[in-house]
Formats: structure tokens, C-alpha cells, sequence
């Protein structure tokens, strides 16, 4: 592995963030903005930027960490319908917060991003799709859109070449689904955020039927920077396969929460101890979540672990979006669960059986256990829903349900059966359907039927 | 105030939605951009609206409806004047948004969802805002709050006329 030296790393994607006039043409431009840009314009074809690119090995930032070059090698070159670039700025995964600094504080990095992966694709027309709630990087990104319109830098003559390139802002408004490209595409285009069946993937049928490529914010701010300091300077930070410089979001029961840009490959427990500066109030670590709620959970003897695409999915967990959060040794785990369970029930779309029935039974199953009300079987009964819904929806978002929840009962099996067994006693019929012995304590009182209204107040709405 | 049967976009509203329509190949991806116009002029999107929007881009009424309340950030009749969002997903629940949460039930007198009776104040439990470096975080209209007190909270509180 390259260099993870992260005590002297040197800034690339926050570097300017934290200066009162980083959102400003004038300041970019006086830092050698749009060099990036201009070099790919003039200096290389649209395939030899994906070349670059792809030799880079720059995997996205968005949660998947496909190769980006190799994404947009997808788009076919010949093709009578026009091409899309759509930038993914519908930042959601919990945990996550890292496009919303350069969205608000560098919009002209994302810009000029999104000049580099539109020429390459030979995109002409470039949506950023933002979410409802960043209306301050909303009015930052159609600011800097306005300058950049009135420099030269879009419209018809980019940076004085012959390549014309028009972005435009798209608010979404309140979905997590809208974060899944295809779900995105489809709330472009104007209907629900419903996800899409791959194959066809949005490269070959995207927006509007056309060819299109999705891009996260964080990784089109990287691009300016391959583009001036080349393949071998990015490839000098982290792992090989998966290099570069690296947002990463620490959240939850720490001193310095805070976004950190590092080298991919630092350690967990450097990020934790040293930058975030430990675990707050002088507790113990419990665990840890890496990559945003969908990503499995790792014990705190899990922790010594490189923070990149590779190391980690080795420990059956994921990089993800790059959202940390840390919980210590007083964090209830059926408490946390629920609360990530109730997330993504009232996220699911609701398209795919296993993902619509798959979330709320969750939900509702760790829910009273967590009210009291708990059987032995529910565990066992919890980790065959999740073997239900991984892998067999149109979308991620049940793998995503399943994932921190089998792997937060399992490690943290014992919590859960303490809870069952210190319950209330108290076995109530939630679930008829699924069969098995109806347990039942006496009749279900008043009293019972307002706890368990209680237990389930985000119903679906 | 009765709501209006009917509406109508200003001029102004319309020149807009006109530069929209240059900006997609089909006007539907205008609908997103269109009811937030709609919910800056009318204050709420109601039945009128929606009726409104529908007729502007070529829609019927209820596809734009199923597309509305599929996303649950639009402001909607009922809503009052501020729209008090408490974040309330796992980073925030870590660092006391059910303090935040608990404290505003006993000032306002509401349950998550619930509208004060003179339609100042609505009180919302909302999911990850992305802020959860500055948990907990509420969201009240368009503007963050970050890294609360239950103090600071009532100070933003007694500021809003």
C-alpha cells in the first residue's frame, strides 16, 4: 500500500473550504482553477480521459466504489441519442455529510468535475440533482453556476473551445430512495423515485432513454486534481486498487465529530482515537459502523482495520459512503437498531415485496423486543427476513435494511437475548400470518393496544 | 381563510417555468422544479396546486399528486407557518435529538406531526438532514441548526415572529 501517512497529509478536496471567499470564481480561478478542465479540453480526446481516468483506478465515492473510469467506458461512443452526465448530490446515507462542504463552500471543484466527466462522456446537458434540504448549496451551486455562465466556463464555448456543456441545478425533495441511481433518474424525470430493473443499466438507457452516467459530487471533485498532479501523484496515497484522497465523515459518541480528508488506508482506530480525538466523555468504544447505516457493524476489536474499498469489505463490511459512526459502551444496541430499522422502512419505496414487507416486519419484530415484549424465536426469526430480502429486490435498499441488522444481532446476539428475557413476559400477536404457536397471556388489554401504537409511532405515512 | 378553489401562476412564475421547459427534453422532468415554484408562490401545495401544476405541464391532477406525497418535503396544507424538523436517525439519536424532541412536545404542546392551533408552528420528526457532525440538528424551514441546546432551541424559538 502507498502512503497513509495522515499526520502529514496535505489537503486536496477541503483544502480551500475554510476560506471566507472559497465559493467565488475569482478565488478559484487564483488557486489554478479550472487548469483541470482546461487541460482535458485541449490537450487530451474524450477517450483519453477515460484512459486517465481509468488508470487512476478512482473508484466512486458515492457507496458502491465502481471505477469511474470504467463506468464511463460503459457509454457508447456512437450513438444518435444525446448523452447525460447527472451529478449525484442527493447526500442521505445516515452518517454521511461530506458533499454538502464542497456544495456549499467549493462549488466551482464540483463544476469543474463535472466539465472533465462531461467531456469525456461527451455529455452536453448535465443535471446535479441535489437534495430538497440542501437549499444553501442549492443557492451556492446556482451562483457559482451563474459566474461560470457569465466566464465563459459553461454554455456554448466551454473555456473558449468548441464543446458546449449547460448544467442545471434539480432539487429533489425528501426521498433517500432519490439517492440510488436509477431511483434518481426516474424522480429527474419528473414521476416517484422508483429504482429501476439493471440491465439496462443507466449507461446504455438512462435519462430519458438515453445513455447517462451518474457520478457522486465527491468523486467529480476529484477529477481536477488527477488532471493537473496526474496518475502517479493520486495513486500515492492508499491501496492500489482503490487510491486517492478521502472524505470521511465521523459521527456519533466521539469528541471531534467532523469531516476528515485522509489518504484511503488510514486506520479506523487513527481516525477514531487520534483525529476524531476518541471516544467522548471518557467511555469505551462499543462499536463501530464505517461506511454509513447500510454498511455492517464492527466491534471495537474489530476496529484495527485500513479504511478503504478492499481492507474492508475483507472484514464483510463496506467503505460505503465513508460515514463513521461511533457508538460507546452505553449505547443500547436494540435501541440503535430500531432506529436504523425504522429509517429504512420509512425509506423503502415500497416497489419489491421483500423490501416494502421485509423493513416494516423488521421494524416491528426488533421493535418489541425493544418495548419488552420479545420471543426467543425473534432473532432466528429476524436473520431469515434479512436472508429474505438481500439480493432479491430491484434495489439495494433491503440489502441495506438486512445488512446492519444481521450483523448487529449477531455480534451483539446476547444484548438482544438479555432484552427477551428481562421483557415484560408479556407475548402478544403481532404477526398472525407467519404461523408457529400463538403465545398469548391473557387478552390483549387497553392497555396493550396503546403500547403497541407506542412501539410503532413512524407507521408509514 | 378559506383556500382558493383555483390558481394561477404569476408572470413571473411562468417566464420561469418556461426557461424550465428549455432545460429538459420532456416537460415532465419540469413537475420536481414546478410544484417547488408552486409551493414559493402559493405557501402550501393544496388541491388548487396541484390542479394548477398538473394543467401548466400536461399532467392529470392525480399523477401529479401520486408524484407530490411520494416525497415528504413540500410544504403541504396544514402546515404552519414554520415547520420544526428534528432530525432523528441513529447519529443524531446518539447525541440527545429525544431531549430536542421531548423538549419541544412540552413547549409547543404537540406531537411529532401535530400544528399548533394558530398554525405558527408544526412540529415534524424528519430523517438524516447530513449534518450529523453538529448533532442534533433541527431544521426549520429551509435554515439548519446546528449542535443544540434545548436553550439555544428556545432562544430560535422566541425569535420567530
Amino acid at each position: 500500500m502507498a502512503n497513509v501517512d495522515y499526520k502529514n497529509f496535505e489537503k486536496v478536496l477541503l483544502k480551500h473550504v475554510d476560506h471566507p471567499d472559497s465559493r467565488k470564481l475569482d478565488f478559484y480561478l487564483g488557486h489554478d482553477g479550472y487548469a483541470g478542465a482546461r487541460k482535458a479540453l485541449t490537450e487530451f480526446k474524450p477517450a483519453g480521459v477515460i484512459d486517465l481516468v481509468k488508470s487512476s483506478n478512482l473508484r466512486g465515492r458515492g457507496g458502491a466504489g465502481f471505477p469511474c473510469g470504467l463506468k464511463w467506458s460503459f457509454v457508447p461512443e456512437s450513438t444518435s441519442k444525446p448523452k447525460y452526465l447527472v451529478v449525484n448530490a442527493d447526500e442521505s446515507e445516515p452518517g454521511t455529510f461530506k458533499d454538502r462542504i464542497i456544495l456549499e463552500r467549493d462549488p466551482h471543484q464540483i463544476i469543474e468535475g463535472i466539465l472533465i466527466a462531461a467531456y469525456a462522456i461527451q455529455a452536453h446537458s448535465v443535471y446535479c440533482y441535489i437534495r430538497g434540504e440542501f437549499a444553501k448549496g442549492y443557492t451556492v451551486m446556482e451562483e457559482a453556476i451563474k459566474e461560470a455562465y457569465s466566464a465563459g466556463i459553461l454554455g456554448n464555448k466551454v473555456l473558449g473551445t468548441d464543446f458546449h456543456c449547460d448544467l442545471t441545478m434539480h432539487r429533489g425533495a425528501g426521498a433517500y430512495i432519490c439517492g440510488e441511481e436509477t431511483g434518481l433518474l426516474s424522480s429527474l424525470e419528473g414521476k416517484r423515485g422508483l429504482p429501476k430493473i439493471k440491465p439496462p443499466f443507466p449507461a446504455v438507457e438512462g435519462l430519458f432513454g438515453c445513455p447517462t452516467v451518474v457520478n457522486n459530487v465527491e468523486t467529480l471533485a476529484n477529477l481536477p486534481h488527477i488532471l493537473t498532479r496526474g496518475v502517479e501523484w493520486f495513486q500515492s496515497f492508499g491501496p492500489e486498487k482503490g487510491p486517492g484522497p478521502k472524505l470521511l465523515c465521523v459521527s456519533g459518541h466521539v469528541e471531534r465529530p467532523g469531516t476528515y480528508e485522509v489518504p484511503l488506508g488510514i486506520n479506523l482506530n487513527d481516525l477514531i482515537f487520534d483525529l476524531a480525538g476518541g471516544v467522548w466523555k471518557g467511555r469505551a468504544l462499543k462499536c463501530v459502523i464505517p461506511g454509513g447505516s447500510s454498511a455492517k457493524v464492527l466491534t471495537a476489536a474489530e476496529c484495527h482495520v485500513p479504511m478503504d474499498f478492499d481492507s474492508l469489505m475483507a472484514k464483510g463490511t463496506m467503505l460505503g459512503s465513508g460515514g463513521v459512526i461511533v457508538m460507546d459502551d452505553t449505547t443500547d444496541m436494540v435501541d440503535a437498531l430500531y432506529n436504523i430499522l425504522r429509517f429504512y422502512h420509512h425509506e423503502s419505496c415500497g416497489q419489491c415485496t421483500p423490501c416494502r414487507e421485509g423493513t416494516g416486519w423488521l421494524e416491528k419484530i426488533v421493535g418489541r423486543i425493544r418495548a419488552g415484549h420479545g420471543r426467543t424465536e425473534d432473532l432466528d426469526l429476524c436473520l431469515e427476513i434479512c436472508d429474505m430480502m438481500c439480493g432479491k429486490t430491484i434495489c439495494v435498499l433491503a440489502d441495506a435494511a438486512a445488512f446492519p441488522c444481521e450483523s448487529i444481532i449477531k455480534k451483539f446476539r446476547g444484548e438482544f437475548e438479555e432484552k427477551i428475557r428481562n421483557g415484560s413476559g408479556h407475548s402478544r400477536r403481532i404477526f398472525p400470518s407467519l404461523g408457529g404457536p400463538l403465545v398469548q397471556i391473557g387478552a390483549i388489554s387497553a392497555h396493550n393496544q396503546d403500547e403497541r401504537k407506542a412501539q410503532n409511532p413512524s407507521a408509514k405515512h | 381563510m378559506t383556500a382558493p378553489k383555483t390558481r394561477e401562476f404569476s408572470p413571473e412564475a411562468q417566464k420561469r417555468i418556461e426557461w424550465l421547459f428549455t432545460r429538459y427534453s420532456e416537460k415532465e422532468a419540469a413537475l420536481l422544479p414546478v410544484l417547488r415554484l408552486a409551493e414559493e408562490e402559493f405557501g402550501v401545495i393544496d388541491n388548487a396546486a396541484v390542479a394548477c401544476v398538473a394543467q401548466v405541464i400536461g399532467l392529470s391532477p392525480s399523477n401529479v399528486y401520486g408524484v407530490l406525497t411520494f416525497y415528504t418535503h413540500y410544504r403541504r396544507e396544514g402546515d404552519g407557518k414554520y415547520v420544526v424538523q428534528v432530525c432523528s436517525t441513529l447519529p443524531c439519536a446518539l447525541r440527545g435529538c429525544r431531549d430536542i424532541v421531548h423538549h419541544l412536545e412540552q413547549r409547543l404542546g404537540l406531537k411529532p406531526g401535530e400544528t399548533t392551533p394558530d398554525g405558527k408552528f408544526t412540529l415534524k420528526k424528519v430523517e438524516c438532514l447530513a449534518s450529523c457532525d453538529t448533532a442534533p440538528v433541527v431544521q426549520i424551514n429551509a435554515d439548519y441548526h446546528e449542535s443544540l441546546t434545548t436553550e439555544q432551541l428556545d432562544a430560535i424559538l422566541d425569535g420567530l415572529q
